[in-house]
């Protein structure tokens, strides 16, 4: 089976994977919801502050734009979670895809403290070599939504 | 990854003097990361500025080879709008006074 994500000519996209992906992909969304619900340290890397050097400007800003920033990746979560099973998504919907994947790369990679060498590969012995292959998996896929997104993007087509 | 060299953007040297605090611009920065996606980061750019895929690329590389890169400027709402529409894409993104 080929695997992958194809930009149609009606503007939907081909999903092809193989079902035990799809699964772990039905999966992951509620892992990382209740991650949030539990407030895990890891999640910071979700929630990054706007100032540098400001905390009581961070702490306005949090309190302004942190609910919307987690029901905007709440929603990218539970689209991903009801639609991991599609093999033909609609723009937005492969929209959440890429909202979803980023979420779920950027818990994992914090917890895995993932640097830029680890993309060279890692040893099957590794103690963490199970949830690293995961990550890995999660950037081959998010890689494959952002080539068949750029195409759109690149034609005018969307500006979100 | 093609590499496409605009010509530089001049900004006026601020006056130090005469110019208050407030009306400087502000800027908004994205910091590397190493999860995120070099392609992603230029969707992104791409996304939510409007910018060409030549321009989106050229600050993406910036980011990835300089550690930062200014993406955007202006008021302080406009910097914290942006800022927080990088943040809902998972940038790691902050903003300041030029």
């Amino acid at each position: 089976m080929r695997r992958g994500i194809r930009r149609r000519r009606d503007g939907s996209y081909r999903v092809e994977l193989p079902a035990e992906e799809r699964d772990v992909l039905a999966a992951l969304p509620s892992q990382l919801r209740e991650a949030l619900d539990a407030g895990e340290p890891t999640l910071y890397r979700l929630f990054p502050p706007a100032h540098a050097d400001d905390d009581e400007a961070n702490e306005e800003y949090g309190r302004l734009v942190g609910p919307g920033l987690v029901e905007g990746k709440l929603l990218a979560l539970s689209e991903l979670e009801r639609t991991a099973h599609a093999t033909r998504l609609a723009e937005d919907e492969l929209g959440a895809w890429l909202g979803a994947l980023e979420s779920l790369r950027l818990v994992l990679g914090t917890q895995l403290d993932i640097t830029e060498e680890t993309y060279g590969g890692f040893d099957e012995g590794h103690p963490e070599a199970p949830r690293l292959a995961l990550y890995h998996w999660l950037s081959w896929l998010q890689e494959e939504v952002v080539q068949a997104l750029s195409g759109a993007v690149d034609q005018g087509g969307t500006v979100g | 990854m093609s590499q496409v060299v605009e010509a530089p953007v001049r900004r006026p040297e601020p006056s130090i003097e005469d110019e208050r605090l407030e009306d400087r611009p502000w800027v908004v920065i994205v910091w590397n990361d190493p999860i995120n996606l070099m392609s992603y980061v230029t969707l992104v750019l791409q996304q939510l500025f409007g910018y060409s895929r030549a321009k989106a690329t050229r600050l993406m590389l910036q980011v990835h080879n300089e550690g930062k890169a200014v993406v955007s400027s202006g008021t302080q709402e406009k910097a914290e709008l942006d800022v927080s529409r990088l943040h809902a894409h998972g940038l790691w993104a902050t903003m300041q006074q030029d």
